[in-house]
């Protein structure tokens, strides 16, 4: 117990991951979607698309772009700061709502 | 402090009007947005009295960024900037971007609430001189 307690006392990084399933991928608008919603949250929030890394901010829109990862991906994000548990919950979201994009529309 | 807004200035008004129609769409409404394109008479070109009016649609006290496309809309930003007061010319930067990514890129950091440095300094950072 008093391990967790020291643990939690520390600045943790909270992580979470999502497998994108919409059909077009982290293009461009879903790129622009998660730079928006990451810029909503104080922390710093990286996106990887491997357990390991490497890391990426998540709130440029500009490295966020270049990602350009394909259906059935997964996506990593890890996030330190007062609200990064509630910044990777609503990342994870996002993707899982697959950007809310409607699949029928063009593809970007 | 509101957000960034964004000008967009291209020869062709139907470019401007549809890289307005991106931003909107891929941003969203929280970033002041207007355009100016072509010369007036349904041709090409661009025009300052355009410009000045797009700068004022769009005005933000953290500032205004403009994409532009080619030569003379550059030149024609810089001519209306220099037309305003002093106070707003410190508050305005033409980006050295594509036009249509640029606007996208300068909209989405803008909407996040980024100052105008970092606005300019992201959409430049797409394709590197």
């Amino acid at each position: 117990m008093t391990a967790q307690k020291a643990s939690a006392s520390l600045e943790e990084i909270r992580r979470g991951s999502a497998e994108l399933t919409n059909a077009v991928g982290l293009h461009a608008r879903p790129s622009v979607k998660l730079t928006q919603l990451a810029k909503s949250y104080q922390s710093m929030i990286s996106v990887a698309t491997e357990p390991q890394g490497p890391w990426i901010d998540a709130k440029s829109p500009v490295k966020i772009m270049r990602v350009k990862a394909p259906k059935g991906t997964t996506l990593y994000f890890e996030a330190s700061g007062d609200d990064a548990a509630a910044a990777v919950a609503a990342l994870v979201d996002l993707v899982e709502r697959r950007f809310d994009e409607a699949e029928e529309e063009g593809h970007g | 402090m509101a957000n960034v807004g964004i000008v967009i200035v291209s020869h062709s008004a139907k470019v401007a009007e549809g890289a307005a129609d991106m931003v909107r769409q891929m941003v969203g409404d929280e970033v002041p947005l207007a355009w100016a394109g072509g010369n007036g008479d349904g041709g090409l070109g661009t025009d300052v009295g355009q410009i000045l009016a797009a700068i004022d649609a769009a005005w933000s006290e953290a500032g205004v960024a403009i994409l532009v496309d080619l030569g003379g809309a550059e030149t024609n930003s810089e001519m209306a900037v220099e037309m305003l007061d002093d106070a707003r010319q410190k508050r305005i930067v033409i980006c050295n971007a594509p036009i249509v990514e640029g606007a996208v890129i300068a909209a989405t950091e803008a909407s996040g609430g980024s100052p105008l440095d970092i606005v300019k300094q992201t959409a430049e950072e797409l394709y590197p001189q």
